[in-house]
């Protein structure tokens, strides 16, 4: 697809950078680059994906210490340039650890890891990440976390929801999320933090499609 | 140089939710012990640390507990600080 190349951020301890490659790569012919976390080059690269995981272990907290990391330090201006980041799962903590996103994420309600598909609302589609023009006003998609509710004071919140950064909701909270929020965007729309993983539902033979349309948006909007 | 041992606590901010906390008071009430009104967990990190005087060492313990030790948006902090 054209010649816009998605790049994929390694962390130690990353485990869905391979499947986000295969998905990109192999569901939707976009072409893919590793990039490892000491990078702090993004020059060649039309979008950033921060992957699934357990970047640097968890250490301290989900996501703060990659926050450190070069390559998050400069994605500050790739996101100020206008260029699309998707942080998934992990990648959804480290972004909000590092400020791009409001609010937090920690442990789940009920304290069990959740690995489940489960029925999301589009709310908003700001940014264009997700499919709102259509029919299908809820998709499916799987989760899979121990430390995915997110919190934030209720400022926060009413700032989300009087500027349409809320993109995902759940239908049945499985995780105590404020105001069962699964994904949010910033202000800009450039940047998407959600708990759902798009990238394991990209082919019917595993499950649904439901993901392709956000991940053809990193390239296509 | 003086150095410095210090102890930061870190706590979930009160009106954020604790799972591990309510689960751990569970426990103890399951264990026989009566009275618990509230049980909630932390994080306590020692830092041994160098510099020019108590001022300066609580310049670099703010730093570290605003920007890497606590995430404000959930949790706070506080330090006690002993010259070695």
């Amino acid at each position: 697809m054209e010649n816009l190349t998605v790049g994929v951020v390694v962390f130690p301890g990353s485990n869905c950078d391979r499947d986000v490659s295969w998905a990109l790569e192999g569901c939707l012919d976009i072409r893919t680059k590793y990039l490892w976390h000491e990078s702090s080059d993004l020059s060649d690269v039309d979008a950033i994906v921060l992957p699934g995981g357990f970047s640097y272990g968890d250490y301290l907290r989900c996501g703060a210490i990659a926050r450190f990391s070069p390559l998050i330090n400069a994605l500050d201006d790739f996101v100020k340039s206008g260029k699309r980041v998707l942080g998934i799962c992990n990648g959804f903590q480290i972004l909000t650890e590092s400020g791009f996103l409001p609010g937090a994420l920690t442990a789940n309600k009920n304290l069990n890891f959740i690995c489940d598909d489960v029925e999301l609302d589009i709310v908003s589609s700001k940014g264009g990440w997700f499919n709102d023009g259509g029919e299908k006003q809820t998709i499916k998609l799987p989760i899979a976390h121990g430390e995915g509710r997110y919190h934030c004071d209720s400022d926060t919140l009413k700032k989300l929801v009087d500027n349409e950064l809320i993109a995902l909701r759940y239908k049945n909270n499985p995780n105590g999320s404020s105001f069962d929020i699964a994904g949010i965007t910033n202000e800009q729309g450039n940047v998407l933090g959600l708990m759902p993983h798009p990238e394991r539902a990209c082919d019917e033979a595993i499950g649904g499609t439901d993901g392709l349309y956000t991940l053809k948006s990193l390239i296509s909007q | 140089m003086d150095q410095f041992a210090v102890k930061v606590f870190v706590r979930l901010r009160p009106s954020v939710l604790d799972p591990a906390g309510e689960a751990t008071k569970s426990a103890s009430i399951k264990l026989g012990a009566e009275g618990i009104k509230s049980l909630r967990i932390g994080k306590m990190i020692e830092v041994k640390i160098e510099g020019n005087g108590e001022n300066e060492v609580r310049g670099k313990i703010d730093l570290l507990c605003d920007r890497l030790f606590a995430n404000t948006v959930i949790e706070d902090y506080e330090y006690s600080l002993e010259k070695l």
